[in-house]
């Protein structure tokens, strides 16, 4: 009983103190009281610092808003116009990828040192929010690239790993991410690719078989994961960067899919593929941690995805089809019935936008206390992407239901939202575990 | 007299130059994005909350700027802007877009035609360029918010140099410039022997580059110096009186006649078009 009023009582204490600024100084020294009760697991927050900004969350910093104009501009000019031709043809145009290194938005976290643009978590999502507003499969690749692969080598990277393939995936080179296989979905843990060292451990061979690998038709790298020793269950797990060129390596013919189809989603199979143990990505058998702390903040980036899906839908397509439409003498959008409906749409739409940022402010700040709000926040974009695309179908009438607009090719793109990056089933169990583990007496 | 005042000064600066490379100087105005829907609110254009970005004719200015630095024909290339403290943004898209560095001249006054006015505008520029040395101002053909075209050919002769308007080519050799210009009745390719001049920039003189991300943060590190307007010693206020801001009519619908007889008829009788 004491313990559950405390965790509320330093929960609002929390939320006051982010809220009011110079006030909340004078919160710290009743929290700190406070503080002796946590059990150290969910917070580092510390009260007596100077609370963060006091800006509201949707008040973004000169640099992002700058950042968010250039993708649009891009976007909207050399992006748009083919969007349908690579919806069709289910690939990308090689012109897009070269745009994508061009204009910076593939090496965007990485250090200037190495060809990056040392941006925020937060600018990288507004960037993959900004072209998913557009296509959202060009979004996957640019996220998954820049959250997934590229951040993975970042935290857990050796130096020499870093200083060999920072600087191509800044400029060159697109990354992929290697962990699902057929029997190892949601179960991940279940993969049955296997690493065998070398008798002197120099180099490993790797044999198994990947899917539903995105990005694997254009990828130079990937990083994957296998079992270096299966008796030792998940604890065997080691993530290696292995260079797509390396022997023994194919890429399978891409999944004809519902949606995201110019996203090239691909089995990658090994065939006794040698990798140096130079290659490991972090320590051997640290895999399985690597991934699952990886997967939190790229599902962020994910829900970014959705929230430009749901934006492209609602502000792009549908708002002003409701005002030009006319029926009944007068635009539809007059009609109470639908007013009702696009405005609680807009609501969750706005209720999504402020979780991932939210979460995009909490993980910059703070490395252990996103990992709920990440999977909360990828749970909800997702619906709140279906619904949004779902109801923009409709309230389209006809013309929605056909391939004249983009409306229903966001509609198939959204559906992946709460599949892939963790499923909402995962989500869910990973929230409720979160919550109640704060709980437990 | 003012052409040899801003040539001793750049050679009195920086004496090593190469003889043929030239200082650029681009202006960068901040006006309503061109995609928005603008609404007339108390006799004039309401800027409330309305989005704002670079001057699409500017921008094609500035790539100019930065494609004559690429090929080592301009030395250095300085954006200047007139407005508020939000034309740092401008400003700093320019650097991004390759610009060395920046000048703001800082005043909260309309830029719009509502207050300052082409006339004021070019006086303003015409002590940068002065006092920078400029060789070549390169500015866009119009800003999209006044539609006036002016403040180019003003500043030419408010400096006494040579002008040439709605660029659509520029090439440069031999210390001067050779121009082709669009006009509506073809091309007129001028050639300016000599510069300093003022070139002002129309849409088929290039295609600006995007930003890219990685130089969006650089341009934070270029300098920009910022003067406040006042400070000019010059008198800024509007030449012309605005009597009154309004929207054009709506359009209203086109009726569809049966036959030319009836056609010809409503063109001279109803629209007074023929005579």
């Amino acid at each position: 009983m004491t313990l559950l009023l405390t965790t509320i009582a330093r929960a609002s204490v929390n939320c006051v103190q982010k809220r009011i600024g110079a006030a909340g100084r004078a919160f710290s020294s009743s929290s700190s009281s406070i503080e002796h009760f946590n059990s150290g697991s969910d917070s580092d927050y510390d009260a007596s610092v100077q609370p963060p900004t006091r800006l509201p969350i949707t008040w973004f910093t000169e640099d992002e808003e700058m950042i968010r104009y250039a993708v649009r501009q891009w976007s909207t000019q050399e992006l748009k116009p083919i969007v349908r031709e690579m919806d069709d043809e289910g690939c990308l145009r090689p012109n897009i990828l070269q745009d994508l290194f061009d204009n910076g938005f593939m090496g965007m976290e990485i250090p200037e040192e190495y060809g990056g643009s040392e941006l925020s978590f937060t600018s990288a999502c507004l960037v993959v929010e900004e072209i998913s507003r557009v296509d959202p499969s060009v979004a996957v690749l640019v996220d998954i690239h820049n959250t997934l692969t590229i951040n993975a080598l970042r935290f857990w990277g050796s130096a020499e790993l870093q200083q060999q393939w920072l600087p191509r995936l800044a400029t060159d080179t697109v990354s992929s991410f290697a962990l699902s296989e057929a029997g190892a979905g949601s179960d991940a843990f279940a993969m049955k690719t296997t690493a065998t060292p070398s008798p002197d451990g120099s180099y490993y061979t790797i044999n198994g078989t990947k899917l539903w690998i995105s990005n694997s038709k254009e990828a130079g790298v990937f990083l994957l994961f296998a079992n270096i020793n299966p008796s030792l269950g998940y604890k065997g797990i080691t993530a290696f960067v292995v260079d797509a060129n390396s022997e023994g390596l194919t890429v399978g013919r891409p999944e004809r899919k519902l949606g995201l189809r110019a996203s090239s989603t691909c089995p990658v199979v090994l065939d006794n593929v040698r990798v140096e143990a130079s290659n490991v990505l972090g320590e051997v058998g640290q895999g399985y941690k690597y991934c699952i702390n990886i997967l939190n903040e790229g599902r962020i980036g994910i829900a970014a995805q959705q929230i430009g899906i749901a934006k492209g839908c609602l502000y792009d397509i549908a708002m002003p089809y409701l005002q030009e439409r006319q029926q009944f003498g007068r635009a539809i959008g007059d009609f109470q019935g639908m007013q009702h409906q696009y405005a609680q749409i807009a609501t969750e739409l706005h209720a999504a936008e402020l979780m991932t940022y939210n979460a995009c402010r909490l993980k910059e700040t703070n490395s252990s206390s996103f990992v709920k709000e990440a999977s909360m926040v990828k749970l909800y974009a997702a619906q709140v992407a279906e619904r949004t695309a779902s109801k923009t179908i409709e309230w389209l009438g006809g013309i929605g239901f056909t391939q004249d607009l983009l409306a229903e090719k966001f509609y198939r793109d959204c559906k992946v939202g709460s599949i892939y990056e963790g499923t909402s089933n995962i989500q869910l169990q990973t929230i409720a575990k979160l919550l109640q583990a704060e709980y437990k007496q | 007299m003012c052409q040899r005042i801003t040539q001793d000064t750049a050679k009195r600066r920086n004496p090593k130059r190469s003889a043929s490379a030239m200082r650029v100087l681009v202006g960068v105005k901040r006006v309503v994005d061109y995609a928005v829907k603008v609404r007339v609110q108390n006799n004039t254009v309401d800027l409330a909350n309305i989005k704002m970005s670079l001057n699409p004719f500017c921008e094609i200015a500035v790539e100019e700027a930065v494609r004559l630095k690429e090929a080592k024909t301009a030395d250095e290339v300085v954006a200047v802007s007139v407005g508020p403290k939000q034309c740092s943004e401008t400003i700093r898209t320019a650097l991004a877009m390759g610009c060395d560095r920046g000048i703001h001249i800082q005043t909260d006054l309309r830029t719009d035609y509502m207050e300052l006015q082409p006339f004021s505008i070019a006086q303003l520029f015409q002590k940068v360029v002065e006092q920078e040395g400029s060789e070549l101002v390169l500015l866009g053909k119009q800003g999209i918010d006044s539609d006036c075209g002016q403040t180019g050919p003003m500043l030419a002769g408010l400096l006494g140099w040579p002008q040439v308007t709605f660029a659509a080519s520029l090439s440069a050799a031999d210390g001067g410039i050779t121009v082709e210009r669009e006009t509506d009745s073809g091309t007129e390719t001028i050639k300016v022997p000599k510069l300093p001049a003022v070139v002002t920039c129309d849409l088929r003189l290039n295609e600006p580059r995007y930003a890219t991300l990685p130089n969006i943060m650089k341009a934070k590190k270029k300098k920009v110096d910022t003067i406040a307007a006042e400070d000019l010693g010059l008198d800024l206020s509007p030449r012309n009186d605005v009597l009154e801001v309004f929207e054009p009519p709506p359009r209203a619908a086109g009726i569809i006649v049966d036959d030319v007889d009836s056609l010809v008829d409503k063109l001279r009788n109803e629209a007074g078009a023929i005579p």
